[in-house]
């Protein structure tokens, strides 16, 4: 069984967790300059706009790292692929790959976007897409 | 040569390095301090500032009424923790050079092995962690992992060569009688015969030492240096580079994270106001928490190219008779963490000439803690 840290949203990030509450993976478009922009920031760095625009990602990507987590620890008590995955529309973010047992997971591999429930507590997990994969 | 150099390291001093000290942070901190300036040939009354990071739960005005330091003018402390430490001389050198302060002690004291242990399940509280924590990435190893493994990738490393460092610090730490793992080397057996931390990335060998311990050092002007009681050690240069979507424990974000950009611009940095070249860098200390950095700050810091630490380690050039010995007291593996402030006074003993594995006629050092750094010289 996997315990979840509960995140707890802020002002700057909470458009994501809501996002996630409804399986939509979210990211926020400078209304600026049009940059897509994660991790989330109160300012666009490129013209420093405040105005923003949620949008629906794609979900689809490919990991660019991961590691194995399994340090023995209430909190992560089961292991966890924890991946960095570089999404189509060109930002990064940190995830799990759920992944058959005995799955050899790589980087490059091409992954898209599933919602799961830990408890209360719903993420953003990735799966290995077979369709681009194969 | 710029403006730093008219600044100098003139004192160090530290406790032991321990699992349990037996004593509080405070006195841990106070008896690092008063060897510092015992060892610079000060009094307590000749201190006028303190440098420290953010980090760290000793008061400076507890450690003034402990050691008996009347008064003082400079009170600053660095952000990053581990990663800002040699910032902590950059700091010290501002504040004497620009003459704000006469003398500041650094200091740097902790039971993070018997008191609350650093590397556990969140601990770290550097917010925002919203992005992280829910993933499983709750300890350093694996926020670190997550950078250490493109690393891996891309260039082509096991584990197994992350162990040729682990090794070699080790060796050093065996004959250093400050350290942790004073006459305690290990194989390379060992190495892959310990438990995995972080799987595929690091083992129990790869990772720095939860410490107690406390360590300080006095910084002053040059022109003061030169009438006390050690040989000079210059401040040639010091720095504290930051860049643009990085972070100290999630370095995710630039586009290539198979190179360390932050320690690129501190080499650059350094390089450039010391007007040396890596190849008059006589001995190295390079911050690893985990040994994978060390291999990041090799290549950023110019001693081999991308991806050939593996081969610089492999071929000895990072031991004792090599082209850049590297952490000579045993590192943060060997001989204790304390958040790297250990590593500048290797740095200092070393151009003394008073290290446990002295490097022969070593005129210049580099402390580089990745996004922090220091090229100290010899006189």
């Amino acid at each position: 069984m996997i315990t979840v840290i509960p995140p707890v949203p802020t002002k700057t990030d909470e458009y994501f967790w809501q996002g996630v509450r409804e399986s939509r993976l979210l990211a926020r478009r400078c209304v600026g300059c049009g940059a897509l922009q994660h991790p989330p920031a109160p300012m666009c760095p490129h013209c420093q706009s405040l105005d923003f625009t949620v949008e629906e990602l794609s979900g689809h990507g490919i990991i660019h790292s991961w590691i194995v987590s399994r340090h023995p620890s209430v909190p992560d008590s089961d292991s966890r692929i924890v991946a960095l995955i570089d999404l189509k529309e060109g930002i990064r973010m940190v995830s799990n790959i759920t992944a058959e047992s005995g799955t050899q997971v790589r980087t490059g591999m091409a992954v898209r976007v599933t919602f799961e429930q830990f408890g209360d507590v719903t993420l953003p997990q990735f799966v290995i897409d077979e369709e681009v994969a194969s | 040569m710029g403006d730093t150099a008219k600044a100098a390291i003139v004192g160090v001093g530290q406790t032991e390095f321990s699992k349990d000290s037996g004593r509080s942070e405070l006195q841990l901190a106070a008896e690092a301090v008063k060897a510092a300036i015992d060892d610079a040939g000060l009094q307590p009354a000749d201190i006028d500032g303190f440098v420290t990071f953010t980090q760290d739960e000793n008061d400076e005005l507890d450690i003034m009424r402990s050691v008996g330091i009347p008064r003082t003018r400079w009170v600053s402390r660095t952000s990053f923790g581990g990663s800002g430490s040699a910032a902590t001389v950059q700091q010290a050198a501002a504040a004497v050079i620009s003459g704000m302060a006469d003398a500041v002690v650094i200091y740097r004291a902790f039971n993070e092995r018997s008191g609350q242990r650093f590397g556990q399940p969140a601990q770290i509280q550097l917010a925002p962690l919203n992005l992280y924590l829910p993933f499983g990435l709750d300890t350093p190893a694996k926020m670190y992992s997550l950078w250490f493994q493109r690393y891996m990738d891309t260039y082509g490393l096991s584990n197994a060569d992350f162990g040729l460092y682990s090794v070699q610090a080790r060796t050093y730490a065996a004959t250093n009688p400050r350290a942790w793992f004073y006459e305690r080397p290990i194989t390379l057996d060992d190495h892959q015969n310990s438990r995995w931390i972080v799987e595929p990335i690091l083992r129990l060998l790869d990772c720095c030492q939860e410490s107690d311990g406390g360590v300080a050092l006095v910084v002053t002007t040059d022109q003061r240096a030169r009438d006390l009681r050690h040989p000079v050690v210059r401040i040639a240069a010091a720095t504290h580079g930051n860049l643009i979507h990085g972070s100290t424990l999630f370095n995710y974000f630039h586009p290539d994270i198979a190179r360390f950009a932050e320690a690129e611009s501190v080499a650059e940095q350094l390089y450039a106001t010391a007007g040396l070249a890596p190849a008059d860098i006589d001995v190295a200390m390079l911050y690893e928490n985990f040994s994978p950095v060390v291999f990041y700050q090799l290549e950023a810091f110019g001693f081999c190219g991308r991806g050939e630490a593996k081969d610089f380690i492999a071929d000895g050039n990072i031991a004792l008779d090599g082209a850049t010995p590297v952490n000579t007291h045993g590192g943060l593996l060997g001989e204790g963490y304390i958040h790297g402030v250990n590593n500048i006074i290797e740095g200092v003993r070393q151009l003394r000439g008073t290290a446990a594995n002295q490097v022969g006629g070593a005129r210049n050092a580099l402390v580089a803690a990745g996004l922090s750094g220091m090229i100290l010289t010899a006189d």
